[in-house]
């Protein structure tokens, strides 16, 4: 069935146990919505030492869009920008393929079991969601991503 | 029940039907409350216009000009006609959306008694489609106007029981949907219309999910203003509309600028033509009021009251079959009372992205999310629903898919 590649059971392992998911500390704290569905995503993290650290997420949103963001923690915590930069920038083509590329494993881990999302295009904003709040939040935190 | 309508033969109407889904399936549409589909006559009608009758209404001295103009006043006559109402009373616009926005800017701009400014109150529902909040949320901001709302029970009526608190007489326009596009729930307006024209406020009917399904009058219903979109009701995007009551439309100042809706023009000043062209700058979408009005002869031939009881029908059917299934709950009324032909739903433990992902593994088109009414879905305590709507189109055999695909939704999820 064409929905196993989208629900594959890494995603549901994920979305059942999220990682990283909690209530985010201090200040700076981005707030990420879809407008298109209501999910939303409130993520905080700091930058000590050229490496992503403390990074935590709540958030309400459909399987899709938690996994991912369970996924994207576990891939970008305490890893450098510059490999945080790397993984952001190959999920990215990932999802905007259209499921022309099936994307380097070697970088995205466990976030390959998000592929099959590229052929859904209602789905692609969702499993972006959290990596785009991940990408705000560097930013703000003086990464340069 | 299949002699209410003859569904097989309206299915041959529509050419979508014809093609397949994913994974061979046939199409289950069952988001007509988002949008509906289009049978031919409608596509005909607008390809008629384009091959014979296309120039610029109102302007040229000429045959096609001549025949454009009549086309497009016939279709405002058609439209008139539908809603019991008198043909220099419809506005055309792009949407209901921009029928509303039109109303708010409108009663900011017109001075004298009709005006809404600072201290005066506007009075919605919690019920709301967005496109009928915002536009009056950001008149109350512009102008210093105070914003009301009537709060909503749980099975998606409204609670009239602060009405006289709520309708002061510092109001001024109260906008209220004839059927909310989320729970299919059917308000109680004849006494918020009867408050409202006690303290001399206008009222607004939001008719998108009316008009389409049920013989509506606005005569018999006493509003001052009513607005609906083309699209939702077979006929083309692009075009919507606006009723409002003559001695209203005529007082009132435009809302776009341009072409078409003045009287004369200086290189400093300009006045107005009269209702409805004063609302209708620029060349109107007029293929698409032509095919709203094949849309209109479409739905009076098949009958607005039979549409609306086979609706029911299929909606009750529909229930029945929901409440067999662990998991599911219906959201808002539980029965046909008050209700249209919509039911929103939840299955516990389910995103409604997710259930409706699954759901079109079935050939099942359904809505998912808060359907445009975030505040409704908000105060429900949900994150969304999925959503199903009903139209001429459907069948009992469409509900059947409809039921097994929300319990494979239950099943895909449950068993992993």
């Amino acid at each position: 069935m064409e929905l196993d590649s989208l629900y594959q059971e890494v995603i549901l392992d994920h979305y059942k146990k999220p990682h990283h998911k909690g209530l985010p500390v201090g200040e700076l704290q981005v707030h990420h919505v879809n407008p298109n569905c209501g999910d939303e995503i409130t993520l905080s993290l700091a930058i000590k030492n050229g490496k992503v650290e403390d990074l935590i997420w709540d958030g309400v949103g459909c399987s899709i869009s938690q996994a991912s963001a369970s996924i994207m923690s576990d891939l970008v915590s305490g890893k450098s920008v510059e490999s945080a930069r790397v993984v952001l920038q190959e999920f990215t083509e990932l999802m905007q393929s259209k499921g022309t590329i099936s994307g380097d494993e070697e970088i995205l881990e466990d976030a390959i079991a998000l592929a099959g999302v590229s052929k859904f295009p209602a789905r692609v904003k969702c499993a972006l969601l959290s990596w785009m709040a991940f990408k705000d939040a560097a930013i703000q935190n003086g990464a340069e991503l | 029940m299949n002699s209410i309508l003859d569904v097989a033969a309206i299915k041959r109407d529509f050419p979508i039907f014809s093609q397949e889904m994913r994974g061979g399936k046939r199409l289950v549409f069952l988001d007509s409350g988002a949008t509906s589909q289009k049978p031919i006559q409608v596509m005909d009608a607008e390809r008629n216009f384009y091959s014979t009758n296309n120039a610029a209404v109102h302007r040229g001295s000429y045959l096609l000009a001549e025949r454009a103009s009549e086309a497009f006043e016939g279709a405002r006559d058609r439209v008139a006609q539908f809603i019991g109402a008198q043909s220099h009373e419809i506005v055309f616009t792009k949407s209901a959306t921009e029928s509303l926005n039109l109303l708010a800017v409108s009663l900011e701009r017109t001075t004298g008694s009709l005006q809404v400014s600072e201290g005066d109150e506007i009075v919605v529902s919690e019920l709301e489609h967005h496109a009928n909040l915002i536009p009056w949320q950001e008149l109350a901001k512009r102008t210093g106007a105070v914003l009301k709302w009537f709060e909503m029970n749980e099975d998606g009526s409204l609670n009239l029981s602060k009405i006289d608190q709520i309708i002061t007489s510092k109001c001024k326009v109260v906008a209220i949907t004839h059927q909310s596009n989320v729970l299919g729930s059917v308000p109680d307006i004849a006494p918020i219309i009867a408050a409202a024209h006690a303290v001399g406020a206008l009222f607004v009917l939001d008719g998108c999910q009316s008009v389409p399904h049920q013989p509506v009058n606005v005569q018999a219903l006493d509003v001052d203003f009513l607005v609906f979109s083309g699209h939702k009701a077979l006929g083309p995007t692009g075009i919507g509309v606006l009723w409002g009551r003559q001695e209203l439309l005529s007082q009132m100042e435009p809302f776009l600028y341009g072409g078409s809706m003045i009287e004369t023009v200086t290189m400093t000043d300009s006045t107005w033509a009269e209702a409805p062209k004063r609302f209708e700058a620029g060349v109107p979408n007029m293929a698409q009021a032509v095919g709203l009005a094949a849309a209109l002869d479409y739905l009076d031939v098949v009958g607005l009251s039979k549409i609306h009881q086979w609706e029911l029908h299929l909606t009750n059917l529909a229930l029945k079959g929901l409440k067999e299934i662990d998991g599911v709950k219906v959201i808002g009324p539980q029965g046909l009372e008050n209700r249209g032909g919509v039911i929103s739903f939840t299955i516990a433990g389910l995103h409604p992205h997710d259930i409706g992902q699954v759901m079109d593994q079935y050939g099942v088109a359904v809505r998912t999310g808060h359907h445009c009414a975030w505040p409704l879905i908000r105060k429900l305590g949900l994150t969304g629903t999925t959503r199903a709507s009903f139209y001429l189109y459907n069948d009992e055999s469409d509900v059947e898919v409809f039921l097994e695909s929300v319990a494979g939704a239950r099943d895909y999820f449950g068993n992993r």
